[in-house]
């Protein structure tokens, strides 16, 4: 299983990514999509901007989805993130994870995400309606809650 | 070695990048955020808050406790809030 790592400035098709993952196989019994999408923040957001680090990104996406891989038995797993500024109802990050059965699909898909939020190289920044560039936004403590309860017992984490 | 910066440790900073050269009693990520510190007041406004700093050596996540030595890249930058 090779999964499909993209980081990219235009918008993805998440139907036409599933389909590409499912395609000419009648062994996957599971396939959850997830997309994160840019909010507008009660009217006030204009767009965020994506900054990511080139070459890292690419590589701590592929590193975490190796990681999801070797956890849970899939047969496909996509992840796209993408950089540059993207409007308020667009989609920023699609995951999608395939197996055997559900539990290993949603497991892994919230695995992805949880691992992509604190250890992918990427900053949002927001930019206000009235023009002006708003604040970075800061990283969340549940955030990082949300990727420690996957840590494994007995093994060190950076 | 190549330092590179991102979000606002890049705008506090005022570069993308840059070669720098510090001396051989650097030895640790934290040597070099002290020794960053001491160049100027736009690098003292970055580095200010150590504990808020996360580094990459040559594109890999590390803790401030990580030896440079050998190192071609090292990035610095804020907690990621992609996703």
């Amino acid at each position: 299983m090779q999964p499909k790592i993209s980081v990219r400035t235009e918008p993805f098709d998440a139907a036409a990514e599933s389909a590409a993952l499912t395609k000419g196989r009648a062994d996957i019994g599971a396939l959850v999509s997830f997309i994160g999408l840019c909010r507008d923040e009660g009217g006030a957001l204009a767009a965020l901007e994506l900054e990511h680090y080139p070459g890292m990104a690419e590589e701590e996406m592929a590193r975490v989805a190796q990681e999801a891989a070797r956890r849970w038995p899939l047969m496909g797993l996509t992840a796209i993130h993408r950089s540059g500024r993207i409007a308020p109802g667009e989609p920023i990050v699609l995951v999608i994870a395939a197996s055997g059965h559900r539990a290993a699909a949603f497991a892994a898909a919230e695995f992805m995400m949880d691992y992509l939020k604190t250890r992918a190289p990427f900053w949002k920044k927001e930019w206000r309606r009235d023009g002006t560039a708003g604040d970075w936004v800061e990283a969340k403590d549940h955030d990082d809650a949300a990727m420690e309860r996957w840590r494994e017992p007995g093994k060190r984490g950076e | 070695m190549k330092a590179v910066y991102f979000a606002w440790v890049r705008e506090r900073v005022g570069l993308t990048d840059e070669e720098i050269a510090p001396p051989a009693d650097v030895r640790t990520v934290a040597d070099l955020l002290a020794w960053q510190i001491a160049r100027g007041e736009n690098y003292a406004y970055a580095f200010e808050n150590a504990k808020a700093i996360r580094a990459a050596l040559d594109r890999k996540h590390v803790k401030h406790d990580a030896p440079i030595a050998g190192v071609r890249e090292v990035a610095f930058f804020p907690p990621m809030t992609g996703g």
